[in-house]
């Protein structure tokens, strides 16, 4: 039987496409002081132990664990770093909770991708360097191929992955942290630049910095410390096949199977009825779809539909990536994940303010490590 | 908290290894370690990777690139990073994987390759330090080691020729070891008249840079009760994080390293290290390092570390031996792969599995430790019997 384990405190800074006024360690004191204060907690009294997740490559620093502890309260204090996607952090603080050793834990993640001038080039890096990197292709013609791939697979078209891109910048329009939010049509995003056959500009994401910080208890302290916890129900990460030459292009593997290790921690046996908003993965348009039907959050093949009927929006039935997801919000490199779950946990506190969505109890958020990865994870909360 | 223990380990040469890629490394020390205890990757149910800066081979994501060669495919699949310090804690974080309830069976992966890093995986570290204040310094990481080793001598009187014993100790540990990169029979004059590197630090006091693997099986406790009969477990995790401010420290003594031992000591129920701990494999990057680091793991007092390698107490057949296994002085320092191999060493010294290195009067109990980071980070694992 595990342990309960809750957020208890949030903190982050806005998300905009540059900041040239603060350091990453500016961004990191900022959010984590927001946290601590959200929870009522002091890090160097009160906090057992701290995570962070952050590449080396993405800070242009080697080790970039070295600069952790001074900016979150953490020195001298059990901490480390995970180089993952930041829901990865979250699971890390679950299982850390969970042998008892910890009660309180902090979790952070941000992102300073402003300082990369050449970000496409760097995440060529992390292609095979045997096979792959030596042919020096910009490493974006792979999530072009697999959107391909996709819509051949389960029919879903062009223009159903642009809405995607259309309600999720309109949903960014309400949330004052979002870095781009607009109000665009299927058009607009169908006559865009094409960047990576069939990917469009405006399909694709953009990169933002900002940093956010999650305090997470154990029932006890969160029960003690906290009116409205919102409590981690499940879990789940998993890799899949990192190599082009032996992934599944069309289905997201990993999605898939995270979704059912966290689906079944969380005891869930339905998710779509069981689950009623998500934050999935939106890097690219067609993202949202491939990962909705792998978390089987829509029946197989409907995705494109259930965006088409509006079943998607912030009105329809099952609303998804309210907060404007990556392509409204930005994306946050190694902290997107968290960002995914901040969105959970304020709208399962009602503090979504303009966008709060009305009376939901349970929510997803899913993450994707990028291109060119094949790995992901999901975590599940809820307020009960 | 559930018992968890460690069931199974391997380890590759270390040495320079240009036939194979990282991924390579992995798989056959993975496979070598679920071979050593009859287990297939079917009954992995994860998979923790440790490995060092990405810079060492130019590979962003470089667990992403790995996770195949590792077991991970298609299985929850996490890296943890506290730069040198990373060995040992992918052990304590295999540990907290399967001590959460979540996993039975944990396979624990480092890997290092740091021969791809040319001219020299020094290059690697000059973009650690701080972005203002230190990097535009030049500084490689043998500057810092000098500055400590200095304060450590200065603050304790210890000698050049003193320290210098520790790594004659433990290269001739090393011959016995199968996997060992440096071996030799060296002495205190060789240390000396080797070339100085930045002084007091001479090129006999370092250790090599090496590639190679070491991976570990963990196990809960009704699962690894099933799969050996000689489980070793794992009695206690810490690891602690100083300051990144290295102007803001006393240099003298790992202050770090103390509190991560004393998380794990208190985990352990260990009231007096130095009496409680059979054998100990304190991190030996550079040999005053194994005397820094075993004072802060509360192995004998500030500055008695010299004397209890002279008087012979640490060697093999000592009172409390240090670095059995000949440590990263000895064996080889593949970063990552290195911590992971002191953890290897205390699992096949407490089952009486270490051959020729095995340590006299059957020891219960074991603590390995990795430093890592801007003189930064402390890991440390117990393990016992």
């Amino acid at each position: 039987m595990q342990r309960r384990v809750a957020v208890i405190g949030i903190g982050y800074t806005p998300f905009r496409p540059i900041s040239p006024d603060v350091s990453f360690k500016e961004m990191m004191f900022e959010a984590a002081q927001k946290a601590y204060e959200d929870a009522g907690v002091s890090p160097r009294r009160d906090i057992d132990a701290f995570v962070t997740c952050e590449e080396d490559f993405t800070h242009g620093r080697s080790i970039f664990n070295i600069h952790t502890p001074d900016n979150i309260g953490a020195v001298l204090k059990r901490i480390h770093t995970l180089p993952a996607e930041s829901i990865l952090g979250l699971a890390d603080a679950y299982m850390l909770i969970n042998t008892g050793l910890a009660n309180i834990m902090a979790v952070e993640s941000h992102s300073k991708a402003s300082n990369m001038l050449t970000p496409n080039y760097l995440v060529a890096h992390a292609m095979d360097p045997v096979y792959n990197k030596p042919l020096g292709y910009n490493p974006y013609f792979i999530a072009g191929m697999e959107m391909n791939r996709f819509m051949h697979e389960t029919g879903v078209t062009k223009e159903q992955c642009a809405l995607v891109s259309v309600k999720n910048r309109a949903n960014a329009l309400l949330n004052p942290g979002a870095a781009y939010g607009d109000k665009v049509g299927v058009d607009d995003v169908l006559s865009s630049d094409v960047m990576f056959h069939p990917l469009n500009r405006l399909d694709m994401s953009s990169l933002a910095d900002g940093g956010i910080v999650m305090v997470v208890a154990s029932e006890e302290k969160a029960r003690r410390l906290c009116k409205n916890p919102i409590w981690v129900r499940g879990v789940g990460w998993i890799s899949d096949a990192p190599s082009l030459e032996t992934r599944q292009w069309g289905e997201a593997g990993y999605a898939r199977l995270a979704g059912e290790m966290a689906y079944r921690v969380a005891g869930i046996k339905n998710p779509r009825k069981e689950i009623d908003f998500a934050e999935v993965d939106d890097t690219f348009s067609y993202k949202e779809l491939q990962h909705l039907e792998a978390l089987k959050l829509c029946a197989p093949g409907q995705a494109g539909f259930m965006v088409e009927e509006g079943a998607t929006q912030r009105e329809g039935e099952f609303p998804v990536n309210v907060s404007g997801g990556s392509l409204g919000v930005g994306r946050l490199d190694e902290a997107t994940g968290l960002q995914k779950v901040l969105e959970v946990v304020l709208q399962l506190r009602g503090d979504a303010g303009r966008r709060q969505l009305p009376d939901v109890k349970v929510g997803l958020a899913q993450s994707w490590r990028g291109v060119p990865a094949n790995s992901g994870a999901v975590a599940i909360l809820s307020n009960e | 908290m559930r018992k968890v223990a460690v069931v199974g380990a391997g380890m590759t040469k270390f040495m320079r290894r240009a036939h194979e890629t990282g991924k390579e490394l992995a798989w056959e020390t993975s496979r070598m370690a679920l071979n050593s205890c009859d287990l297939t990757l079917k009954d992995v149910d994860c998979v923790v990777m440790g490995t060092a800066p990405d810079a060492f081979d130019m590979i962003h994501m470089k667990h992403e690139y790995l996770s195949d060669g590792a077991g991970a495919w298609r299985k929850p699949y996490v890296r943890g990073f506290l730069g040198g310090g990373t060995g040992v804690f992918t052990a304590c974080q295999a540990w907290y994987h399967v001590a959460s309830g979540l996993f039975d069976v944990c396979l624990a992966v480092s890997e290092e390759k740091m021969s791809s890093c040319l001219p020299h995986p020094q290059g690697a570290f000059v973009t650690c330090w701080d972005q203002f204040t230190e990097s535009p310094l030049g500084t490689s990481l043998l500057w810092f080691f000098a500055w400590e080793m200095n304060r450590y001598m200065h603050a304790h009187g210890i000698t050049e020729r003193e320290i210098a014993l520790v790594s004659v100790k433990n290269k001739k540990n090393a011959i016995e070891h199968p996997c060992a990169q440096l071996p030799g029979e060296i002495t205190v004059d060789d240390v000396m008249n080797s070339e100085i590197m930045a002084w007091p630090v001479k090129r006999l006091d370092v250790s090599p840079t090496s590639d190679g693997a070491a991976v570990l099986v963990f196990a809960a406790e009704d699962v690894a009760k099933r799969i050996t009969d000689k489980p070793v477990w794992v009695e206690g995790a810490g690891w602690c994080l100083d300051t990144m401010y290295i102007g803001q420290r006393d240099l003298y003594y790992p202050k770090y390293v103390e509190y991560a031992a004393r998380m794990a000591y208190d985990m352990a129920g260990i009231k007096e290290p130095r009496h409680e701990i059979d054998i100990a494999e304190p991190y030996d990057p550079f040999s005053y390092k194994e005397l820094h680091n075993a004072e802060g793991l509360l192995l004998c007092g500030k500055g008695e570390a010299a004397k209890l390698t002279v008087d012979g107490e640490t060697q093999r057949t000592g009172r409390q031996p240090w670095c059995p296994s000949g440590g990263a002085l000895g064996v080889g320092n593949a970063i990552a792969a290195t911590g992971v191999m002191k953890v290897a060493e205390l699992f096949w010294q407490l089952r009486g599995e270490a051959g020729g290195r095995q340590v006299p009067g059957k020891p219960r109990r074991g603590v390995a430790q990795a430093w890592g980071d801007e003189m930064q980070v402390g890991t440390v694992i117990v393990l016992g019997v």
